[in-house]
C-alpha cells in the first residue's frame, strides 16, 4: 500500500517540485472534494429520513459512515489511486483521515495485531487528533477562564 | 434540499482547494496541511463561526477534516458549562467519539480482511 504520502518528508515534497501545475490541482481538489462533500450531504439526508436524527446531530454517523466507505475503498486499493489524482481533495475530508488510519493497520498487519495494528493504527493519523484535542482544549480552557470571570 | 447539495459542494470542494493551495504553494506536508485545518476548524468555533457554516453548508463543512477540530472544541464546551473547567477535559470527545470510534473499528476490521497493496 506504501501509503507514506501523508508522512512524506519536506525534502520528499520538494524534490517531487518540479513544475506544480497549481491551478488545475486545485480544480481536481475541488472536483473531488465536492463530491465526496456531496456523497456525504446524501448520508446525512438518508440518515434525517430513515433514522431519528436532526439536522444538528446527523453529522457525527454521517463522519462515522464515511469513515466505513473509506475502509472499503482502501482496502481494494482504489482509495490511494484517488488520492494520487485529487491531492487535497480526497485527503482533507474525514475520508482521507479514514484511509491514513485504515491504511496503516493494513500496512503493519505483518508485523501482528498488537504491536502492528495496535501500534501503527494512529501512525499517519495522530497528528490530526493530537493538534484537534490540543487546539481544542487551549481555546475551550480561554473561553471558560474568561467566562469565569465574566469577561464574555 | 437541492441548495443543501449545492453548497455542500461548493463549500466542501473549496476547503479542499485551501488544502491544495497550503500543499502546492506554501509548500506545506499533507500531515502539515490536515493539522492545520484541525487547527482551524477549532479556531473558527472559538468564533462562533463554524456552526452557521454547518448550517448553510451541512456535509460541507462537516465531512472536510477542519469539522473534527470543531466538534473537539464544542464538545469541551458544552461540558465545561456544566463542569467548569474538569468538563474541558471530560467533554473533549464527546461529539467526536463516532469519528475517532469508527476509525479504531473499521481500520481494526479492515487490517483483518484486506491483504496490503504492493
Amino acid at each position: 500500500m506504501a501509503d507514506h504520502w501523508i508522512t512524506q518528508s519536506k525534502a520528499a515534497a520538494d524534490a517531487h517540485e518540479l513544475k506544480r501545475p497549481v491551478l488545475k490541482n486545485c480544480i481536481k481538489a475541488f472536483l473531488v472534494g465536492g463530491i465526496i462533500c456531496t456523497i456525504g450531504q446524501l448520508v446525512t439526508l438518508l440518515l434525517m429520513l430513515y433514522f431519528p436524527f436532526t439536522e444538528q446531530t446527523a453529522g457525527n454517523p454521517t463522519v462515522a459512515i464515511m469513515v466505513f466507505f473509506s475502509m472499503l475503498l482502501t482496502g481494494f486499493g482504489l482509495y490511494h489511486k484517488l488520492g494520487q489524482f485529487a491531492g487535497a481533495g480526497s485527503a482533507v475530508p474525514v475520508t482521507g483521515f479514514g484511509n491514513a488510519v485504515v491504511s496503516a493497520a493494513i500496512e503493519h498487519r505483518s508485523e501482528g495485531l498488537v504491536l502492528g495494528v495496535g501500534g501503527n493504527i494512529f501512525k499517519l493519523a495522530g497528528s490530526v487528533i493530537v493538534f484537534g484535542v490540543i487546539s481544542a482544549f487551549i481555546i475551550a480552557l480561554i473561553k471558560t477562564v474568561l467566562f469565569q470571570l465574566g469577561v464574555i | 434540499m437541492v441548495p443543501m447539495f449545492f453548497w455542500a459542494f461548493i463549500v466542501g470542494g473549496l476547503i479542499c482547494v485551501i488544502g491544495q493551495l497550503m500543499m502546492d504553494v506554501l509548500k506545506m506536508t499533507p500531515a502539515h496541511t490536515l493539522s492545520t485545518l484541525v487547527v482551524s476548524g477549532a479556531v473558527l468555533e472559538a468564533f462562533g463561526l463554524y456552526e452557521p457554516l454547518i448550517d448553510f453548508a451541512g456535509a460541507g463543512a462537516t465531512v472536510p477534516i477542519t469539522s473534527f477540530g470543531n466538534a473537539l472544541l464544542h464538545g469541551a464546551m458544552q461540558e465545561a458549562e456544566k463542569h467548569g473547567v474538569i468538563g474541558v477535559m471530560t467533554g473533549m470527545f464527546e461529539v467526536t467519539s463516532s469519528g475517532i470510534s469508527a476509525a479504531i473499528i473499521f481500520g481494526f476490521i479492515g487490517a483483518l480482511i484486506f491483504k496490503p497493496k504492493a
